[in-house]
C-alpha cells in the first residue's frame, strides 16, 4: 500500500469505510488517523497519516502467536484467524504499530486489508472510498505494478523501520 | 522528523488500539444493527437503490446496499455521479448511521406544557399532530394573516413545505443557508457579472494552474467534488495560495500561505489588485472587451499599496508582490476561490465583490481554468392552480432594508417575531423543517425571545435537536435513506439528473416529507395542489418530460443531457452579462444608484480588545453543523471538540493539553459546556479555533421519560451562544459573526446548584 501524505486532508473518511466493510464494533478500529504538524508560527509544516497494521514482511506477532492464529496469507497479508486466537495479547505486545486490539467477542483484531475484497478484484474499502485518491493498493512483488512504479518515482519514508519488520505500507511525501 | 522542535501530535480518529479507548466504547446499538454478523457485504451481492446524500448539501449520488434480509449495510458513491465520482467523504459513507441512529424522533408529539425548550410532551398520532397544525395555523391566518405564518428550511425537506406555504398563502420564509452562509458571496457575484455561483460553485479547479482559497478550507469542509478537484490540482503540480489565519490542512498543503491578521482580507485583495493593474499582469483584452469601470477601478486602487496593505495585514508587502505576480502570471487560467460561507465581518458583499472584480480583470471567468458556464436541466414544474398573492412576503421583510437580499434573511424573521416589533410584517408562527435555528442563526438569546413570542410552533426534523423543545407539535421526518425527494438538477459541466429513491420504509411512525406537507396541504383545503397521491408520480411525469423516467433513474442514478452552449467562452466572442451595462461591472452601477460603495472599500474592523481571544469557529471533515454529531460512525470518528489556543496563550491562562476549558464573552455570557484545550502552533496568538455545531444541549421529555441526542449532548461548545455581536451586511442583511471575542475560563463558572439547567 502507498499513501501519498501530500494530499490527505485527515477527513477519516478511510476510519468509516473499514468500520461499514468489516462490521469492526463501535469504540474499535482497524485503522485510524494521525496529524503530525511541526514548526512555530508562521513557518509550519503538517500533514496527516492514515495508519493501520503494515503487513510486515518479517512479523513479529506471527512469531510470538502461540497458537498460529496469526499467520501470513499467500501475498503477504497479515491475518488472525479468530476460532484459534486465544486472546493472549502476545501479538499486540509485539507489533510496533499498535494496529492490533482485543475484539470484545474475545479475539484480536486487525486490518486484513480487506482480503475479502481484493479477492474480489476490488480495492480495500479503505483505498476505494478515499476521497483524495491519496490512497493505492497493489503487488509490491511485481516491480511493474502500478504501485511498485509510483513509490520508486516518489520520495517515501516506511513507520518505524529501526523494528526491522520491513513494513509494506509506504507514506509518500 | 523527530528532531524538528515542537513537534505537535494528535491522533484524530480511531478510537480503540491496542486498548486505549479515547471513548467507552459504544455498546448497545451496534448489536441491534448488525447482531453477532461479521461476514462484510460484497457490492455485487447485495441489492442497491440510487440515493442523493443529504448528509451535507453538496448532494452527492450514491448507492445503497443492502443484503438479502433488507438490511442497509453500506452508503458508496455513484462512479458517473459528477459530485462524487464515486467517492463519498466520510459523512456519505457514515450516512447509515442517520438511519440507525436510536436517537432518532420516533413518533408525532405534541406539547402538553412548559416553555423555553424544555417542554414536556406527548406521543400522538399523525391525524392528532396534523388536527392540531390546522387548527393553529387556521388561527393564526385569521389573528394575523397567513403571512405571519413563517417558515424556516434548509436541504432537500425544504420545497415541499415551500410548496404548501406557496399553496396556502404564506412566502414569509428563509433559510440559514443565506444569511448566515453564502448570500454575501451571491450578492457580491451577481453585482459583478450578473450571475450568482449556486452549489456546486463553477469553478474549473481540475484545470487551473493557479487556486487562491481566501478563509476557505477546502479539505476541512468536505465539499466533495472540490476536495477531489484540488487533490488533482496537487498531482498537476499547480499553485496553491492559501491565506487564512490559521494553519488550515490546505494551507499545509499549499505551494504558499499567507497567515493574515484576520478581517484585514479585503486590504490584501485590494493591494493584489494595485500590483496587477500596475504591472500590467491583468488580461488586457479581456478587460477591454467585457468589463465596464476599469479606469475608475485603476484610480480607485492606486491607494492600496502592498506597504499598506502590510500595515494592515500582517504580511509582508514582498510576499504580497510575490503572490500577485504568481496570480497574474496564471491568468486566464486563475481562480480566486468565492468560498461559501462568507458571513464574516459586515461588509461581506464588498469582500467578495472584490474576489469577483480581481478574477474579471485576470480574466477566469468563463474561461478554462477559471469559472467555467455551468448548465442544469430544467425540469417542467407539476401543474397546479397559480399560488395566491400574500399581501407581504419575505421580499418586504428582508429587501426594503437590503437590496441585495435575494432570498429570505433569517435573522430579519427572527427580528420580526421579537415581542417589541410593532410593523406591519409581524410574524406569530413559524414551521421549521430540518433547521436549528438555535444553532444555525446567532443571538441564542434573540431566537428564544422570539421563539416564546410565537402562537405555534412546527418542528419537522429527523433528530431531537434543541428546536424540539420549543415546538408545539414536532413531526419525525424520514431520512434521507428512507425517502423521495426532489430528484437534484443542480447545474455542473454536464447538466445531469440525480434521483434519491427510498432505499427502506421509514423506520418507526416517520414520514417523508412531502408526505407530510400533502396531508397538511389537504386539511387546509389545498387538494387541487396535490392532485397526485404519491410524489414518484411527479418525478417520474417530470422525467418523461425529458425523454427518461424514474425507472431509468431507479438504474443508473444519474442521467447526462447534452449541453446546450459552450463551457467557456470563445476567444473574442460576444457576451451579454446580465448587468445594467451589459459588461462584468468592476464598477456597479447598481451599487452607485443604491449608495452602497460601487467599487470595494477598504474598513478598518477594529483590533482585539485586551485581555480577549477571537473567536474563529470552522468544520471539520467529518461533521455537519450539528447534524451529524449523533450519527454513531461519525461521533465514534470525532466525538471531541478541541478548543485551539497557541502556546503562548497556553501559557498566560496556565493551560494544558486535554484540559477542560469555559469560554466567557464580554457580553457575560458564559458557555453552558466545557471544551477541551489543544495547544498548537497551528492557530494565532490573538484567536482561538473550535469547530462549530458541537455544545448540543437539546433535551426534551416525551410522556415523562427524557428524550435527546444522548451522544452528543453537551459535548463541546456551541458557537452560536458565544457570538453577541453581529455586524451586519449592508447589502444583504447576512450576518457578519467573525467580530467576536472570548475569554477562557479554567474553573467552571457553574455551580453544582443551576449546572446544566
Amino acid at each position: 500500500m502507498a499513501i501519498e501524505v501530500n494530499k490527505c486532508v485527515g477527513c477519516g473518511d478511510c476510519v468509516v469505510a473499514c468500520q461499514t466493510e468489516n462490521n469492526v464494533p463501535m469504540g474499535y478500529s482497524r485503522d485510524w488517523i494521525i496529524e503530525l504538524a511541526r514548526g512555530e508560527y508562521p513557518n509550519l509544516f503538517m500533514h496527516f497519516e492514515s495508519r493501520r497494521c503494515n503487513h510486515c514482511e518479517d512479523t513479529p506477532c506471527v512469531r510470538t502467536c502461540p497458537t498460529g492464529a496469526s499467520h501470513v496469507i499467500e501475498g503477504g497479508i497479515v491475518k488472525v484467524t479468530h476460532d484459534e486466537c486465544i486472546g493472549c495479547g502476545a501479538c499486540i505486545e509485539a507489533c510496533p504499530y499498535e494496529a492490533r486490539y482485543f475484539h470484545p467477542d474475545g479475539y484480536v483484531d486487525k486490518c486484513t486489508f480487506c482480503d475479502h475484497r481484493v479477492a474480489d478484484g476490488l480495492d480495500p474499502a479503505c483505498v476505494s472510498v478515499c476521497p483524495t485518491t491519496c490512497m493505492h493498493f497493489g503487488d509490491l512483488d511485481d516491480p511493474d505494478s502500478e504501485i511498485s512504479q509510483l513509490i520508486k518515482s516518489r520520495e517515501n519514508y516506511t513507520l518505524i523501520p529501526e523494528a526491522g519488520t520491513a513494513p509494506q505500507i509506504y507514506y509518500l511525501k | 522528523m523527530n528532531k524538528l522542535n515542537r513537534r505537535d501530535f494528535i491522533k484524530i480518529s480511531g478510537t480503540a488500539t491496542a486498548g486505549i479507548a479515547m471513548a467507552p466504547p459504544l455498546t448497545g446499538i451496534w448489536e441491534t444493527i448488525f447482531p453477532k454478523e461479521k461476514k462484510p457485504l460484497l457490492e455485487n451481492e447485495a441489492i442497491k437503490t440510487p440515493t442523493v446524500c443529504e448528509v451535507c448539501f453538496w448532494n452527492c449520488a450514491g448507492w445503497v446496499y443492502k443484503d438479502n434480509e433488507g438490511k442497509i449495510k453500506k452508503v458508496i458513491g455513484n462512479d458517473i455521479d459528477p459530485h462524487s465520482n464515486g467517492r463519498l467523504c466520510p459523512r456519505g459513507t457514515g450516512g447509515l448511521g442517520m438511519y440507525y441512529d436510536e436517537d432518532r424522533l420516533k413518533k408525532p408529539l405534541i406539547r402538553v406544557k412548559g416553555k423555553n425548550g424544555k417542554s414536556e410532551f406527548k406521543e400522538a398520532t399523525w391525524d392528532e399532530a396534523f388536527d392540531v397544525i390546522v387548527k393553529n395555523m387556521k388561527a393564526i391566518e385569521k389573528k394575523y394573516g397567513k403571512e405571519s405564518m413563517a417558515l424556516l428550511f434548509h436541504g432537500k425537506t425544504g420545497p415541499h413545505f415551500e410548496h404548501l406555504f406557496k399553496a396556502w398563502g404564506s412566502q414569509t420564509m428563509g433559510e440559514p443557508a443565506g444569511a448566515q452562509c453564502l448570500i454575501t458571496r451571491e450578492a457580491g457575484f451577481i453585482a459583478t457579472y450578473g450571475a450568482g455561483l449556486a452549489s456546486p460553485e463553477p469553478t474549473d479547479v481540475r484545470n487551473t494552474d493557479c487556486l487562491v482559497l481566501i478563509g476557505n478550507h477546502i479539505g476541512e469542509n468536505m465539499h466533495n467534488g472540490h476536495v477531489q478537484e484540488v487533490s488533482a490540482l496537487i498531482d498537476k503540480g499547480g499553485t496553491i495560495i492559501t491565506v487564512d489565519p490559521r494553519f488550515s490542512t490546505m494551507a499545509a498543503h499549499s505551494t504558499k500561505w499567507l497567515p493574515i491578521k484576520p478581517s484585514t482580507d479585503l486590504a490584501l485583495l485590494l493591494a493584489w489588485m494595485n500590483v496587477i493593474i500596475n504591472e500590467g499582469l491583468y488580461d488586457k483584452d479581456y478587460v477591454a472587451q467585457y468589463t465596464y469601470g476599469f479606469d475608475q477601478l485603476k484610480e480607485h486602487v492606486q491607494k492600496y499599496t502592498p506597504e499598506w496593505a502590510e500595515s494592515i495585514t500582517t504580511i509582508p508587502a514582498g510576499d504580497i508582490y510575490e503572490t500577485a505576480r504568481m496570480i497574474g502570471g496564471a491568468s486566464p487560467r486563475v481562480i480566486i476561490h468565492p468560498g461559501r460561507h462568507t458571513a464574516w465581518y459586515g461588509d461581506d458583499t464588498q469582500r467578495t465583490r472584490a474576489i469577483a472584480i480581481l478574477n474579471a480583470i485576470l480574466g477566469s471567468w468563463g474561461r478554462e481554468g477559471g469559472f467555467y458556464f455551468p448548465e442544469k436541466v430544467k425540469l417542467p414544474k407539476e401543474a397546479h392552480p397559480p399560488f395566491p398573492k400574500p399581501k407581504w412576503s419575505w421580499k418586504n421583510i428582508s429587501r426594503e432594508k437590503h437590496k441585495m437580499a435575494i432570498m429570505g434573511i433569517t435573522n430579519e424573521i427572527i427580528d420580526h417575531a421579537l415581542p417589541e416589533y410593532k410593523g406591519p410584517y409581524k410574524v406569530k408562527g413559524m414551521f421549521i423543517a430540518a433547521t436549528n435555528p438555535l444553532q444555525s442563526i446567532p443571538s441564542q438569546d434573540k431566537i428564544k425571545r422570539a421563539l416564546d413570542n410565537q402562537d405555534f410552533i412546527v418542528v419537522v426534523d429527523t433528530m431531537p435537536a434543541e428546536i424540539t423543545g420549543y415546538a408545539d407539535v414536532v413531526l419525525p421526518e424520514a431520512t434521507y435513506l428512507e425517502r423521495l425527494d426532489h430528484l437534484r438538477t443542480a447545474h455542473h459541466r454536464q447538466p445531469n439528473v440525480a434521483l434519491r429513491y427510498p432505499a427502506v420504509k421509514p423506520k418507526w411512525d416517520s414520514k417523508p416529507g412531502w408526505w407530510i406537507a400533502r396531508e397538511i396541504g389537504i386539511r387546509l383545503g389545498l387538494k387541487d395542489f396535490y392532485e397526485w397521491e404519491d410524489f414518484e408520480e411527479v418525478l417520474d411525469w417530470q422525467l418523461k418530460q425529458v425523454g427518461s423516467s424514474i425507472e431509468e433513474l431507479k438504474k443508473v442514478g444519474v442521467k447526462y443531457f447534452p449541453r446546450k452552449t459552450p463551457m467557456y467562452l470563445k476567444p473574442g466572442e460576444e457576451y451579454w452579462f446580465n448587468t445594467n451595462t451589459g459588461k462584468i461591472e468592476l464598477y456597479s452601477t447598481d451599487f452607485a444608484e443604491w449608495g452602497y460603495d460601487p467599487m470595494p472599500v477598504y474598513k478598518d474592523h477594529g483590533d482585539t480588545p485586551p485581555g480577549y481571544l477571537r473567536l474563529i469557529y470552522g468544520r471539520l471533515p467529518m461533521h455537519t453543523f450539528g447534524r451529524t454529531l449523533n450519527n454513531p460512525y461519525l461521533f465514534e470518528l470525532q466525538h471531541d471538540p478541541l478548543l485551539w489556543v497557541h502556546p503562548k496563550v497556553a501559557r498566560i491562562y496556565g493551560l494544558e493539553n486535554g484540559q477542560e476549558v469555559w469560554l466567557k464573552n464580554p457580553k457575560g455570557k458564559v458557555s453552558s459546556f466545557p471544551i477541551k484545550v489543544r495547544i498548537t502552533e497551528r492557530i494565532r496568538h490573538d484567536s482561538v479555533f473550535m469547530p462549530h455545531g458541537f455544545g448540543n444541549k437539546g433535551r426534551i421529555f416525551v410522556d415523562g421519560k427524557k428524550m435527546e441526542m444522548h451522544r452528543a449532548y453537551g459535548r463541546g461548545i456551541l458557537d452560536s451562544e458565544m457570538i453577541y455581536n453581529i455586524e451586519k451586511d449592508p447589502e444583504t442583511g447576512g450576518t457578519g459573526m467573525r467580530n467576536n471575542f472570548v475569554t477562557i475560563l479554567t474553573e467552571n463558572p457553574h455551580n453544582k446548584k443551576d449546572k446544566e439547567s
